[in-house]
Formats: C-alpha cells, sequence, structure tokens
C-alpha cells in the first residue's frame, strides 16, 4: 500500500502550487487508464470480431482506430473542457496577449502527422490482400441486385438460380473455409451489397461488375439487406446469407438441378448443422 | 504613418457614396420598394440571414417527422414514397438551403465589407442578383412537394440512374435539378463577389495578415466555391439532358456511366463540405478570442491551414465513393488522412485562444464551445471513415449518418453562435442570452443523444435511408434515443424562434462594441450606417478595434521576432 500512499501524495502536492499542466496530465492519465488497464482484451467497439478472414484483421484495425481515437478525442476533448473551466473570467483584468508559440504549434502539427501517417500504414496492411482477389477461386458466385431484389447464380452449375423479390428474403449460399469470389452487378439501379459480419459491403453498379472475394470461417445464417438508396421499397430489400461446409456446399451445387432445389439441400445440411451447434455452443443465427 | 489614436479615414458621409448614386436613393424609398431593389449588402444578408434560417427550420420540422417515423420499426406515419422525399428535401434543404446561402450568403455578405472595411460588396448588384437567385431556386425545390408525383425522392446526393427519366419520373425532380441550377448561380456570383471584394476593396492599413480569420476563411470559401459549383451545375445540365433530350451522359445502356455522377457530384461535394464548414469555423474564431478577452492563437498558422485545407480539398472526393469497386483507395484514403491535419491544428488554435484568458460564458461562447466538442466528435470518426476497410462496412449505415450530422450539427451550433455574436451588431439588439443558454444545453445535449446511437445502430447494420426496419426491431430502442435527441434539437429551435421574435421587439441597447471585439464591425454603430463607416481606425494589426480601446493592453508575448506584427503593443509602450 506504500505506492497507493505516495502516489495520492504525488497528487495532492501540485494541486496546491501553480502547475495547472500537471492537473491536466492527471485528468489524461485518468481518461487513458481504463484503455490500458483493459489492454490485455480491448473490447469490440460495437462490432464482432466478424466470420471470414478478412473481417477478423478488419475487426483488430477498428480497435486500433477506436483505441487511437478514444485517446485522441479524449484527450482533445479534456483540453478543450479543462481551459474553457480553468480559464474561465474571474476579473476584468485583460489576460497576457499571447498568441504565438512556435515548440507548440510545430508540436500540434507533427503530432498528428506522426498519428495519421500509422493509421495510414494499418489501413494498407489490413485493405490490400483485403480488396486482392485470389486467383482461380475454388467457388464462384454471380449476384445481380435488381429493384428491388436479387439474382444469386453459380457458374459451377448453371442451373442453380436463386431469385427473390423484397421481403422473399433470397438465400444467398456460401461455402465454409474455401474462397469464394462474388461477381457484383446491378441491373438496373446502384444498390448496396452488405453483409456486417463479414464486415464489408459493396456498391452494385450498373454496368459495372465489382468483385470481390469472402474465405468465411463459420457456418450460420446472416440476415441482411440492400444499403443503397434504390427507390421505393430499399428499405424492404432483403437476402440471407447461408454459410455452410465446403463439401456440403459443392455437393448441394452439383446435385441441384433448380435454384430451389439448392437452398432446400443447403438448408438440410445447416439445420443438421445448427442441432449439433445448438446442443454445444448454443444457436448460430446471425441477425444482420 | 500617422501616429495617433484618432480615427485617420474617414469616409465622406453626405451625397457623395463615390457610387453616383444621390443620398436620397438610399434613404428616401422606403418600405417594400426598397427591398425590393436594394443593393445594400447589409440589406441583402439579413434577406439571405432571415430566408436560410426559415429554410433551416423548415428542414427541421421534416427531420421531425423522419424521427417521428422511425420510433417504431414498421413506420407507419409516413407512406415509403413519401418517407423518400422527406429525406430526400430534408438533406437538399439543409445543404443547398440553408448551411451554406447562411454562411455565404448571409453572415459573410454582411460582415466580410465591413471586417475590411470596405462601403459595400465589389459588385453590389451582382449580390442582388445572388439573393433573388437564392429565392427563386428555394421556392422551385419546395414546390416539388406540389407536384402530382410529389418532390424529389432519390436522396439528395440525386445518384444516377434512380435520378433518371425512367426510375425518377416526376417534375418534381425536375424542379430539384432547377432549384440546385438556380442556386448554383446564386452561390457562384457570391464567390465571385466575396473573392473581388476582399482582393479589392479593403481599407488602407487592412493587409492580407491583417485580415479578421472569419474574412479569410469566407475568402477561401469564396475560391472553393467557384471550383467548385461550376462542376456541379454541369453536371446537373448534363442530368437534365439525360433526361429529356435523350442523351446518356450517366446511363450505362447508352454506352454512359452511373459513377461518372457520382466523380462529378463529389468533387464537388467534397470541396462542399469545405465550403459549408469553413465559414463556421470562421465565426467560432471569432468568437471565441473575442470572449476569452486574447487575440487568435496562432492567426498566421491558422491561415495556412485554411489555405491548406482548400488546396486539399479537392483531391478527396472518391472517399464518398470507397465502395462503389471503381476509385483508387490509397489515394484517396492518403488524401483524406493529410486533410485531417489542418483541420486538427484548428482545435489546438482554439484551446490556445482560451488558455490563460477570461473566458466570459455569454451564449455566443458556449455555442462556440459546443460547436468545438459536437466537431470534435465528427471529425474522429471521419478518421475511421478515411479508412476503406472500416468505411466498406460503415458505409451506408447510420453510423455514417451519425457521422455526418455530429459535423453538421456542429455548423448549426456554430451558426447559433454567430447569430448570437452578430445579431446586436446586425441589429442593434440583444437576443435574449438566458434563452441563448436553454437553447445551447438543448441543442447541444439534443444533438449528442441524437448521434450517439445513431453510430450504435449503425455498427449493428442499420442501413440509411430506411422507412421501416421490419427486418431487425431490435435496433428499435436504439432509434428511440436518437428521436429523443432529435425531438430534443426540434424544441431548441422553437426556443430559438421565440428569443428572435421576443428581439423584435426588444430596445436598441447593442451599441457599438458590446463584447470588446477586436475586428472592424464592433467600431462602427449598430446597425451600421449605409456605407458602413463614418470613421476607421488606424489598422495595424488583425485586431484594429482592440488596439483602439486598449491602447495600454498588456503587451504580446512573442517567441519569434516580427516587430510590426503586432504594432498596437508596440505603440502602447511608445504614448
Amino acid at each position: 500500500m506504500n505506492d497507493l500512499a505516495n502516489s495520492t501524495d504525488c497528487a495532492i502536492a501540485p494541486a496546491s502550487t501553480r502547475r495547472p499542466s500537471r492537473k491536466g496530465l492527471g485528468w489524461i492519465a485518468l481518461a487513458i487508464a481504463p484503455i490500458l488497464l483493459s489492454g490485455c482484451q480491448i473490447p469490440g467497439f460495437g462490432i464482432n470480431t466478424g466470420v471470414t478472414e478478412s473481417s477478423h484483421k478488419v475487426y483488430k484495425l477498428w480497435q486500433g482506430f477506436m483505441v487511437t481515437g478514444l485517446i485522441v478525442g479524449g484527450f482533445t476533448f479534456l483540453l478543450i473542457v479543462y481551459a474553457a473551466i480553468r480559464y474561465r473570467r474571474r476579473s476584468n483584468e485583460i489576460p497576457r496577449q499571447t498568441q504565438y508559440n512556435t515548440l507548440v504549434e510545430v508540436l500540434y502539427t507533427v503530432i498528428p502527422t506522426i498519428i495519421v501517417a500509422a493509421l495510414f500504414y494499418f489501413t494498407i496492411v489490413v485493405e490490400n490482400p483485403e480488396v486482392a482477389l485470389v486467383q482461380n477461386p475454388p467457388a464462384k458466385v454471380k449476384v445481380v441486385a435488381f429493384q428491388w431484389g436479387w439474382r444469386f447464380s453459380y457458374p459451377e452449375n448453371p442451373k442453380v438460380n436463386v431469385v427473390g423479390q423484397t421481403t422473399e428474403n433470397p438465400e444467398l449460399v456460401l461455402p465454409v473455409g474455401e474462397t469464394v469470389q462474388v461477381d457484383l452487378s446491378s441491373t438496373d439501379v446502384v444498390h448496396g451489397f452488405y453483409v456486417r459480419d463479414f464486415h464489408f459491403s459493396q456498391y452494385a453498379l450498373p454496368g459495372v461488375v465489382n468483385k470481390f472475394d469472402f474465405k468465411v470461417d463459420k457456418a450460420g445464417e446472416f440476415q441482411t439487406q440492400c444499403t443503397q438508396m434504390c427507390g421505393l421499397y430499399h428499405s424492404l430489400m432483403y437476402f440471407k446469407v447461408k454459410t455452410i461446409p465446403a463439401s456440403d456446399y459443392h455437393q448441394c451445387l452439383t446435385s441441384s438441378t433448380s435454384g430451389n432445389e439448392f437452398v432446400a439441400c443447403a438448408n438440410k445440411t445447416t439445420s443438421a448443422l445448427y442441432h449439433r451447434n445448438t446442443a454445444t455452443q448454443g444457436a448460430t443465427v446471425h441477425h444482420g | 504613418m500617422v501616429d495617433t489614436l484618432q480615427p485617420t479615414t474617414e469616409y465622406a458621409h453626405g451625397d457623395d457614396h463615390g457610387d453616383g448614386h444621390g443620398h436620397d436613393e438610399h434613404h428616401g424609398a422606403s418600405g417594400l420598394l426598397n427591398w425590393l431593389t436594394t443593393t445594400d449588402h447589409k440589406i441583402i444578408g439579413m434577406n439571405y440571414t432571415v430566408t436560410s434560417v426559415v429554410m433551416m427550420l423548415l428542414g427541421g420540422a421534416m427531420a421531425m417527422l423522419i424521427r417521428a417515423q422511425l420510433t417504431v420499426p414498421d413506420g407507419g406515419l409516413v407512406s415509403l414514397a413519401k418517407y423518400n422525399e422527406l429525406f430526400t428535401m430534408h438533406g437538399s434543404i439543409m445543404i443547398y438551403l440553408f448551411a451554406g446561402p447562411f454562411a455565404f450568403g448571409g453572415l459573410a455578405n454582411y460582415m466580410v465589407p465591413i471586417q475590411i472595411g470596405a462601403p459595400d460588396m465589389a459588385f453590389p448588384r451582382l449580390n442582388a442578383l445572388s439573393y433573388w437567385l437564392y429565392l427563386t431556386g428555394s421556392i422551385t425545390m419546395l414546390l416539388g412537394f406540389f407536384t402530382s408525383g410529389g418532390a424529389a425522392n432519390f436522396g439528395w446526393v440525386g445518384y444516377a440512374p434512380l435520378s433518371n427519366a425512367l426510375n425518377a419520373p416526376g417534375a418534381g425532380a425536375d424542379l430539384w435539378i432547377g432549384a440546385l441550377i438556380l442556386t448554383g448561380f446564386s452561390a457562384i456570383f457570391t464567390g465571385v463577389n466575396l473573392v473581388a471584394t476582399i482582393f479589392y476593396l479593403r481599407a488602407p492599413g487592412m493587409t492580407m495578415f491583417r485580415m479578421p480569420i472569419f474574412t479569410w476563411n469566407m475568402l477561401v470559401t469564396g475560391i472553393l466555391i467557384l471550383l467548385a459549383f461550376p462542376v456541379l451545375t454541369a453536371g446537373l445540365v448534363m442530368l437534365y439532358c439525360d433526361r429529356h433530350f435523350g442523351t446518356h451522359i450517366y446511363d450505362a445502356n447508352g454506352g454512359g456511366s452511373p459513377v461518372l455522377w457520382q466523380h462529378i457530384f463529389w468533387f464537388w461535394g467534397h470541396p462542399e463540405v469545405y465550403i459549408l464548414a469553413l465559414p463556421f469555423f470562421g465565426m467560432v474564431t471569432e468568437i471565441i478570442p473575442v470572449f476569452s478577452k486574447k487575440p487568435l492563437f496562432g492567426y498566421k498558422g491558422m491561415v495556412f491551414a485554411t489555405i491548406t485545407i482548400a488546396a486539399m480539398s479537392t483531391g478527396v472526393w472518391a472517399h464518398h465513393m470507397f465502395t462503389t469497386g471503381v476509385v483508387l483507395l490509397p489515394f484517396f484514403s492518403f488524401m483524406t488522412y493529410l486533410i485531417s491535419i489542418p483541420t486538427g491544428i484548428k482545435f489546438f488554435n482554439w484551446i490556445g485562444s482560451m488558455w490563460g484568458g477570461q473566458v466570459e460564458y455569454s451564449a455566443a461562447m458556449l455555442f462556440s464551445i459546443g460547436f468545438l466538442l459536437t466537431f470534435l466528435i465528427g471529425g474522429i470518426t471521419g478518421i475511421l471513415l478515411a479508412s476503406p476497410p472500416l468505411d466498406f462496412f460503415t458505409h451506408d449505415t447510420y453510423f455514417v449518418v451519425a457521422h455526418f450530422h455530429s459535423v453538421v450539427i456542429a455548423l448549426v451550433i456554430g451558426a447559433m453562435a454567430g447569430i448570437f455574436y452578430w445579431c446586436p451588431k446586425m441589429t442593434g439588439r440583444f437576443l435574449n442570452e438566458r434563452l441563448g443558454k436553454i437553447q445551447f444545453w438543448l441543442l447541444t445535449l439534443g444533438g449528442l443523444l441524437f448521434v450517439m446511437p445513431g453510430y450504435l445502430v449503425g455498427l449493428r447494420g442499420m442501413p440509411r435511408r430506411m422507412a421501416v426496419y421490419i427486418i431487425d426491431p431490435t435496433w428499435q430502442n436504439l432509434n428511440i434515443w436518437s428521436s429523443i435527441g432529435g425531438f430534443m434539437m426540434g424544441v431548441s429551435m422553437l426556443v430559438f424562434a421565440a428569443n428572435a421574435l421576443k428581439t423584435l421587439r426588444a430596445p436598441k441597447t447593442a451599441g457599438p462594441n458590446p463584447w470588446d471585439g477586436h475586428t472592424l464591425e464592433w467600431f462602427t454603430t449598430s446597425p451600421p450606417p449605409h456605407h458602413n463607416f463614418y470613421s476607421l481606425p488606424n489598422i495595424k494589426s488583425e485586431r484594429p478595434t482592440w488596439d483602439y480601446f486598449h491602447p495600454d493592453a498588456p503587451a504580446l508575448t512573442h517567441d519569434d521576432h516580427d516587430p510590426d506584427h503586432v504594432p498596437g503593443a508596440v505603440k502602447a509602450e511608445a504614448k
């Protein structure tokens, strides 16, 4: 308890002297402390760890950015509030007319520059592999958005086409543990393909095919919908992503003769999977 | 140099205003005719201010409907179609008809000539044209509600091809396009006027580095308007051609490119963010030093920061388009990080101005502090969004809505700071401080309560522009909190309206310099006479009025040697 006593002394002593900057530092330390103390387990700040290979890295990037943002934002916030309260008007005396301080000005230019340089570096480290495409992906799916629904087709078996509008909630089946490439486009206006737990979205543009890939590592169901304003029924343009083991995925795909059959086959697999999962670790239905 | 504290520059006060008009022509005609034919920047500025505040109240009323609709997952207050019109017009009114015109047409129009000691804008008739274009443009946009197909309904960004003749066939869309062309020209003419006025009409002694920071910001804003608005106007003309004359500029089926619209729109749209923000930065930068009784900390650095923001603002537009898949992500991400540096620097200028001062909690100062705190939240989340991997999963969700509302709510709070600060100058009457402080707490806390749940519900996956969210009713709780915050802001505006009406009947007690101001507008009467000044003080620093009234103020302490930078202090010692 000696340490505690010492630190209390330290905290009191400068407060009685004319050194406001120490008090300011104390407040800053107080603000940062919870973050540092929980350093071994940084919270998710509103998002989960994700279910794709890239999304795990995005999750870490998000944590890093949030911690930096909270430190920088918290520091600036406290500085504003501190300055406003500490230097509130006490008399009509005219204060020293300080206007320039080269050292301070250089510091508040250089430090933010270093911070954003670091943020940019980590951005690139996560971004490059995320947007890079795998050569010859083992699975491919073509997603076409239209007002107000989705069409999912699988080049592996041209007979499999899943189409659904608004709350028909069509299902996009993707394999687990295998890279799947999505070719995304639109037939009419701009739509938004977004899966929350993939930590990813991309525009479906008319006249452009956007390509990106996922390596999903968890079987489950992810309810989602169009995110880009696309007209009257934008808020009802649902779809659902279902991820099933890669072996089941390929087996269902080759054995099916229609989209409905394929989805039914995938559902059979996942319901079996659900029963296994619920028995051990609870449901795996995710909301998007 | 005449070394005296007496006014040295006298403007002739009488029949000769130097513009060939007789004295009576300005003061003789009265009432409606005078108002309709005026070219006085002060009357035009007042017209702009009042019109744009009315627009803000209209746009705010639409926001109230939107927030009411979102308190329940299945809506029910308005139809899907009406909801699309509501958020489109809410955004359009707030961006095109309130924030910009209020700042560069209203307060800047009024204050910039006075701050540089000029009798009027450089082109007074063009200035009047700006206002009438703005008013007719605003009415044009609102008329959309009275057409059979309703108002424009494709979002304030009007993305092609949702805004083409097939998807948005109504006259409301055409009125929206026409309105933006009209208000766009209005903005361009105001930009021309601001730049010409600031470059050519500064009073003797008012060198560039003695200009008030608000004037500096309006100069940079004017230049940005000239860079950005013509691009938008051209884009809108092409959109109109696509709709009516059979061109296929934004039509993929005809060989055009829908993404081209996004490029054009955001090439205007991102400079526009700074066109909106810089004037409000300028306002709080005027207010904070005055109510801290100190000069602006790091004045020159802040000028360079502002110029840097303007220069870089034309190179960041595609960060609105990270998820299109067709832009060079690292470049626009890097530029966005760079532009955050000069913006961040401003915070330390503001803090440094308060540091060691005598901070007086007037309503204008409280609003300025509220601006800093709210803008800080928007700034930090903006840094998050500058990272494409983080933008991917927040794009088009409520996270982005919360981000830019943090910024624009800060601008509204900044607008209130400007109104409370300059109302005594513009009308000779004080707004009620007590009501102002009540409004401050309602607006700032309401704003925070509105945006914070928005960030969270966005991270939980709620997309923006949703009339109903039956897809996930668990979003309801956060939406209710957001709506409560929104309604608090609505109430704060009622308090403001009451305050404004009360002030209309208040006596003219302000006097020329109620806040112990720094800049030239506080050297003249409230409201100022027809050509603004009967006399001017010596202008030897960026604080001529302060220098005049505080000849014996404590000397400025510099660590850099710039002997003629603040001669007011040297002069005081000499006496």
